[in-house]
């Protein structure tokens, strides 16, 4: 542990403490991990009693194929007085991933969660506004996913030349 | 005649946005008006929808996306050292910092050294570029409130910073000179002298543009009072960089949490506390003067010695190695080819871009490819205070908002 994390530990070990959650560190940082439906709590403590007052960033990794738990939910908190940075962690599960909104507590939170349902389809519950943010209204799908595919252009050769025009979208009479 | 439509927005999309209008414009008594995505003060593809009563705004709900290119998700599916190309892309008027935060991301995950002549080069070259970026933002944002020649001027200080890039990198903009464990090879002999002359040339510059502009009565009237934002509203949104120190908070990650050895130069923070578009331009006009002392400083003390690591799992042998040992023939061909592979984890770098604090995310499942490479970017959460700010403003107002924002949209959309 060095000493950027002074002060840190204390406040960890509090929270792991209230909230049965595990921690997840590597090279200085430390992460919680709690539950969805403890969030908005672990958020609001972070926020009223360690002076955690900004979000820096909230995404997530999918860890597709791995079902159970499929994405994890990252946000990463950071305190300006104590001059402090934490993450937390949430597991959801694969299969329709819901969690709460921290909006109330992080206003900021907004736009992130949009990108969270737009990009991985994570539904947030509770948000004042949950459309899609990046892509079309009208998108299919969620990109970031790893089960979407990244997309290319199929190569034209003269024997599946006709076979792939017509499956190419574009307008034909 | 044509008959006009009562609202230029669709009925689908009026339902979709109901929530975040007036009663009065389901009414009809507001008019709902389209600016963008194609508008010269916009700085890019962004449409923002407004609610007006008269020349009021009463609501004003930003659309973004348009830009869309995917970057985080190319990413994936890349080398590290091949996806750092993509991160010059993002807000592409800082790209040697979008370089920068990748670079430390990936050398915390992997643990990398990096040599002290590499760190101070890094250090230049990022002032140089958040110079740069502020005097494009200065000649955009005056641009665009009508003063039409401090755009020129800011252009063409801009290009020596440009030509500077160029001499190192052999790019204006898309430099990727910033990699993994160092640079890509060391600065050219006329570098040095070239920034120097840069340094003389600058300080008479600003303070031409501070007469042209700080007691003018035209852009005092378009800026004093428009805009406001509270430290407490700042600190709720997670605004960073300029936009929170104009409103005064006092948080500057070049001091709070030092990277690349920012904490060896003497320089000062500048804040304000007004809270508005003058105040933001008085600040932004202070940290070119001090991103200039550090280059100055850096400058100095520029070290001799290699720039790049001589760890081989992870940073590819000089060309000249390549001739005389096998050893390197097989690191260089295993890190073209296949890539190295960061052990698991994740890790998140936070740096001080022009605009706020830019991060990134970065999650290693131990293979060659990133697992998830989030960019945390300042455009994207500091633009959401646009509503919050031009709330009760004139439409000419929002132009001047947009810009004392400061937005990038390739940093916006990714």
């Amino acid at each position: 542990m060095s000493d950027i994390n002074e002060g840190l530990q204390e406040i960890v070990d509090t929270l792991v403490a209230r909230f049965e959650a595990s921690t997840y560190e590597f090279r200085d940082e430390i992460s919680l991990i709690v539950k969805a439906e403890q969030i908005v709590e672990v958020c609001q403590a972070l926020r009223d009693e360690f002076d955690f007052k900004m979000l820096v960033v909230q995404s997530a990794v999918d860890y597709w194929p791995q079902e159970n738990p499929r994405f994890h939910v990252v946000y990463r908190l950071r305190s300006l007085e104590r001059n402090l940075i934490i993450g937390l962690r949430v597991p959801l599960d694969g299969n329709a991933p819901l969690l709460p909104t921290i909006e109330t507590v992080y206003r900021n939170a907004n736009w992130f969660e949009r990108e969270l349902w737009d990009m991985f389809g994570i539904h947030v519950e509770g948000h004042s506004d949950l459309r899609r943010i990046l892509m079309p209204a009208d998108w299919q799908g969620h990109p970031f996913r790893k089960d979407y595919p990244l997309g290319y252009e199929e190569v034209q050769f003269s024997f599946n030349y006709d076979e792939i025009d017509q499956r190419k979208p574009y307008a034909k009479e | 005649m044509l008959e006009q439509p009562e609202t230029n927005i669709s009925a689908d999309s009026l339902d979709e946005i109901k929530h975040l209008v007036s009663e009065r414009a389901i009414q009809g008594e507001t008019v709902l008006l389209n600016m963008g995505p194609q508008h010269p003060a916009t700085h890019g593809v962004m449409r923002l929808l407004l609610e007006l009563d008269g020349e009021v705004i009463v609501n004003c709900i930003p659309d973004i996306g348009f830009l869309h290119t995917g970057i985080e998700k190319n990413m994936e599916a890349k080398t590290y050292i091949k996806a750092e190309v993509m991160t010059d892309r993002l807000d592409y008027l800082n790209n040697v910092g979008n370089n920068l935060v990748y670079c430390l991301a990936i050398e915390k995950l992997t643990e990398l050294d990096v040599p002290p002549r590499a760190q101070v080069i890094r250090v230049i070259l990022t002032e140089l570029q958040r110079i740069a970026s502020h005097l494009v933002w200065l000649g955009t944002h005056c641009l665009d409130i009508g003063a039409m020649s401090v755009f020129l001027y800011a252009f063409r200080e801009r290009e020596f910073i440009l030509d500077i890039l160029e001499m190192v990198s052999g790019q204006r903009m898309m430099t990727t000179y910033i990699r993994p464990g160092g640079l890509w090879r060391d600065v050219p002999v006329e570098f040095e002298n070239a920034v120097r002359e840069f340094l003389k040339m600058l300080p008479p510059r600003i303070k031409q543009y501070e007469d042209l502009l700080t007691k003018n009565k035209i852009f005092m009237e378009r800026t004093k009072g428009i805009g406001l934002l509270s430290r407490e509203d700042a600190l709720q949104w997670g605004i960073t960089g300029p936009m929170a120190r104009a409103s005064g908070v006092n948080q500057d990650l070049r001091k709070s949490m030092p990277y690349t050895g920012y904490e060896q130069y003497d320089f000062d923070v500048p804040t304000h506390t007004d809270g508005d578009t003058y105040a933001r331009y008085l600040l932004r006009m202070e940290e070119m003067r001090q991103s200039l002392r550090i280059v100055e400083q850096a400058l100095d003390e520029l070290p001799l010695g290699p720039v790049r690591s001589d760890n081989r799992k992870y940073v590819p042998p000089p060309r000249s190695e390549l001739s005389t040992s096998m050893e390197a023939v097989i690191h260089h061909f295993k890190l073209w080819t296949e890539g190295f592979s960061p052990p698991k984890g994740s890790v998140y770098v936070g740096v001080e871009s022009p605009r706020g604090e830019l991060g990134c995310f970065l999650e290693s499942d131990g293979g060659p490819k990133p697992t998830r490479v989030c960019m945390r970017t300042p455009s994207f959460t500091n633009l959401q205070i646009l509503p919050l700010l031009a709330k009760g403003h004139l439409v000419a107002d929002l132009i001047a908002l947009i810009g004392t924002v400061d937005i990038v949209l390739g940093d916006i959309d990714r």
